[in-house]
């Protein structure tokens, strides 16, 4: 069975994958760019941003999530395809509270990266304007909740390898948000600490190292010189502290 | 220990310090309002060895439960459309006035707060509310002063009259299911005896599709459950009921829940379950010990336990679950997350619950009127079943039908009915359109009304809400936009963020229509929210009350 050859259609280009993987993960390896941001190489499938929407047999699916399977025909870069991304990543820009220009992870953020590979020039919609205060407790973490735009990435993070589950989701809809494992709400409480991998999967800007923000200038960072495609499909998924994919 | 500490350690203990039954110990320790405070969310958190955050997670996805105080009573009133029409937000507003408090705000006695939640499945007999978690229906001006008197001379909920909590029945149109009900035990009887091979091709013959919206067949579902490998096994009776305008469930298991749970038995006989569950919806409180005292009888009748109707190979027992206010808990997927204690938010398939379902382990979910339908054909056969409805849609439904007709109730139909002709049934009068299949479903205009009722033409889970000449549908179209966005539980972008900008568009386009309130008659149109001048000018000043964190500022 392994070395049978087994194929799917990608805007009608064969990809070859094996068994197991997801249509994203086939997709990138056979070069092919898919956008992402709640998706992880290290974690399982999310499959909630749906940035990475693609079209199975007709059918509108999370390519993350959906297993890749002989002789599926799937769509990715068609015009409605691509506006839908494009309203996705609006709507998540919509959702929070987006500052680009004095953000300390401008360059170094997966939304704002995806964003421009999408060519999304502004949020289009009202902004919602969220009430989110800012978590500055603890000596060494701020935590920008402004930004977050849910991917739960830090909660798994937290949870499956650093074992602390310091992070979790409360709300629902519109009013979910970011949580910390402490009766006060403050991240202080929490026995986060900086060696901790929920401290390096945030995609944007909320889970900050304090009096590091600008230790790569703007201009250098991870995409300022790599594109978001460039960086998915290098395996690595920026940001790294120094810049580099 | 404080007399708190012991009334928690009891619910703990009661529910055997068990995480999975986290959803149920949150109702058993919020106080009536739905309060659960920081410091229980620790206790309950440190005594089940779960991360405080999580309990935090789930406190907080729940709308019944609450991380801030409420006022000592807890008004909620219903936000179905029907309602709506019938004046609920008049009623509402009323009220409101008369203890001179904002939607949601907390009066300064701390008395009461006055809010609004999705559709209490009440729609044949609204305006509903519900006080402190209790049910309340048909709700006119004298109702609420008589319940606004009751909430100032402060006497608890459970002390008020009982009249006002009646719930009543309409059953207007019965057939094969509803006419002739079934002696406790006499259909799994005659499923063991005719073996489980041969039951689950009566099953497959009948053509039943599942009622509880996609219409999958039931037979291939449970032959997939019989097949997964491994010995536990589970059946679930999907209770939830979430869609407004749907009410044929309640009734259901009011006054048929022998007949359901015998449903729920002989599915555990074909798949070879050990144990079941019954999620009902929070909103049904008023069921809990009607259906409590069901399964205790059919225990000791020996319907339910060891050895079942006396078949050896037989061991199932059924245990109720409540849910605590999220219409997404009706999806099965959500639902089994619920019922494992944790936020209800739908998993990624494949895999299906059929294989992994609770606790990973094959499981069947079934609508109640589906179980019921079951019961019956493993007693009459598959072509009895058959013989009503369409090709494609085999046997009957029930509909819940509500809105502007002169007899709302249930009606028994064999599908294949045109929607004309429940119109006619119900006493519909000038009707403008229907929405079949609630807010989830289709608006069908009076040039579509010949269609037909089932899978071919016009699915439907049930509901079939009638608006007349007079009806505004775009305040049908807000009403809904209001329902999605409270209700979406906010695992994806689109649903999370889309359903509020839908919402806000649909107010701001309502603020600007300037059409006068109450233009078409007393119950006709009710005005917005941002529509009505501002209660503050009316009353006296009030700061606004501050925005939560992650709250969105509501309407433009
Ligand atoms: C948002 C949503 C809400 C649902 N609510 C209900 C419900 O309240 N009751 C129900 O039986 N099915 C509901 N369903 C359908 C269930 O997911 C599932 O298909 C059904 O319980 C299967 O039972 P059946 O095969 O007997 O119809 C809902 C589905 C979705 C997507
Ligand atoms: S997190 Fe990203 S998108 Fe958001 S403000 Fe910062 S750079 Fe911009
Ligand atoms: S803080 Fe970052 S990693 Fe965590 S959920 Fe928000 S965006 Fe995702
Ligand atoms: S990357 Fe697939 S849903 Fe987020
Ligand atoms: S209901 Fe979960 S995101 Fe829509």
């Amino acid at each position: 069975m392994s070395d049978e050859r087994k194929t799917f259609t990608l805007d009608g280009q064969d990809v070859e994958f094996t068994e197991g993987q997801t249509i994203l993960q086939a997709a990138l390896a056979s070069g092919t760019y898919v956008p992402s941001l709640c998706y992880h190489p290290e974690f399982r499938p999310h499959g909630s941003c749906k940035v990475c929407t693609v079209k199975v047999n007709g059918r509108t699916t999370a390519s993350c999530t959906t297993p890749a399977t002989a002789g599926d025909t799937v769509e990715l870069a068609t015009d409605d395809l691509k506006d839908l991304r494009k309203n996705l990543v609006q709507f998540l820009f919509t959702e929070g509270n987006h500052f680009c220009p004095s953000c300390e992870q401008s360059g170094n953020c997966q939304l704002q990266a995806v964003g421009y590979e999408l060519g999304v020039v502004s949020g289009h919609y009202n902004p919602l304007f969220p009430s989110r205060p800012v978590d500055a407790s603890h000596p060494d973490v701020l935590l920008e909740l402004n930004r977050c735009i849910l991917c739960e990435l830090c909660v798994r993070a937290s949870a499956l390898v650093d074992r602390k589950h310091v992070f979790s989701l409360s709300g629902r809809g519109i009013t979910k948000h970011l949580v910390v494992n402490a009766e006060s709400g403050r991240l202080a409480d929490t026995n986060l600490s900086v060696e901790d991998k929920a401290m390096s999967v945030c995609p944007v800007g909320v889970i900050l190292r304090k009096r590091r923000g600008f230790r790569v200038p703007i201009g250098e960072r991870t995409f300022d010189t790599h594109t978001a495609s460039e960086i998915a499909l290098a395996g690595a998924r920026g940001p790294t502290e120094d810049g580099a994919p | 220990m404080s007399s708190s500490d012991r009334d928690l350690a009891a619910v703990l203990a009661r529910h055997r310090y068990d995480g999975t039954r986290l959803v149920q110990i949150l109702r058993d320790v919020m106080d009536p309002t739905g309060y659960i405070s920081r410091p229980t969310i620790t206790q309950v958190a440190e005594s089940l060895h779960l991360p405080r955050a999580h309990v935090e997670g789930v406190v907080g996805f729940y709308a019944f439960f609450s991380s801030e105080p409420r006022g000592r009573f807890r008004v909620l009133f219903s936000d179905n459309i029907t309602d709506e029409l019938a004046g609920s937000q008049e009623l509402r507003q009323r009220m409101l006035d008369a203890f001179r408090v904002d939607p949601d705000e907390v009066s300064r006695d701390g008395l009461v707060s006055i809010g609004t939640t999705s559709c209490t499945g009440l729609c044949d007999q609204g305006p509903a509310m519900l006080v402190n978690g209790r049910a309340i229906a048909r709700l006119t001006p004298a109702r609420i002063g008589a319940i606004s008197s009751l909430i100032r001379g402060g006497s608890p909920v459970s002390d008020w009259p009982a009249n006002l909590f009646t719930i009543d029945s309409h059953v207007m149109r019965r057939d094969l299911l509803l006419s002739a009900p079934l002696r406790p035990g006499e259909s799994l009887a005659a499923a063991v005896v005719r073996g489980r091979q041969a039951t689950l091709a009566e099953l497959r013959a009948s053509g039943l599709r599942g009622r509880g919206g996609a219409g999958f067949a039931t037979a291939t579902k449970w032959e997939a459950c019989a097949q997964a490998p491994g010995p536990e096994r589970y059946v679930v009776c999907n209770a939830d009921e979430g869609e407004p305008g749907t009410f044929k469930d309640r009734e259901l298991l009011t006054h048929h829940a022998h007949e359901v749970i015998e449903g729920m038995t002989v599915a555990a006989f074909l798949v070879g379950a050990q144990r079941g569950f019954i999620y009902l919806r929070g909103e049904y409180p008023f069921l809990i010990a009607p259906l409590e005292a069901v399964l205790a009888e059919r225990r000791a009748l020996g319907l339910l336990g060891r050895a079942v109707a006396g078949c050896a190979e037989l061991d199932f027992d059924v245990e109720l679950h409540v849910g605590a206010g999220a219409y997404v808990c009706g999806e099965e997927s959500a639902l089994l997350e619920s019922l494992e204690g944790k936020r209800g938010i739908p998993r990624n398939r494949p895999p299906y619950p059929v294989t992994h379902g609770y606790l990973g382990k094959p499981t069947v979910v079934n609508n109640v009127e589906t179980l019921l339908a079951v019961a019956h054909l493993a007693k009459h056969g598959g072509a009895w079943f058959r013989a009503a409805g369409t090709p494609k849609s085999a046997g009957t439904k029930l509909l819940s039908v509500s809105g502007d007709v002169a007899r709302p109730g249930i009606y028994e139909v064999p599908f294949g009915v045109s929607i004309r002709s429940v119109l006619q049934d119900a006493g519909a009068k000038e009707p403008q359109a229907v929405q079949v299949g609630g807010p989830s479903g289709v608006l069908l205009a009076a040039h579509e009304f010949e269609r037909k009722l089932g899978f071919e033409d016009v699915p439907s889970a049930g509901a079939f809400m009638v608006f007349d000449q007079t009806r505004d549908i775009l305040a049908v179209a807000n009403n809904f936009a209001r329902f999605f966005a409270h209700e979406s539980c906010g695992f994806c972008t689109p649903c999370r963020v889309g359903t509020t900008l839908g919402r806000q568009l649909h107010g701001a386009h309502r603020a600007r229509q300037g059409i006068p309130p109450r233009r078409q008659g007393p119950a006709a149109r009710v005005a917005a929210p941002q529509e009505r001048e501002p209660l503050r000018a009316r009353h006296h000043r009030r700061q606004p009350r501050p925005r939560r964190a992650g709250e969105v500022p509501p309407e433009l």
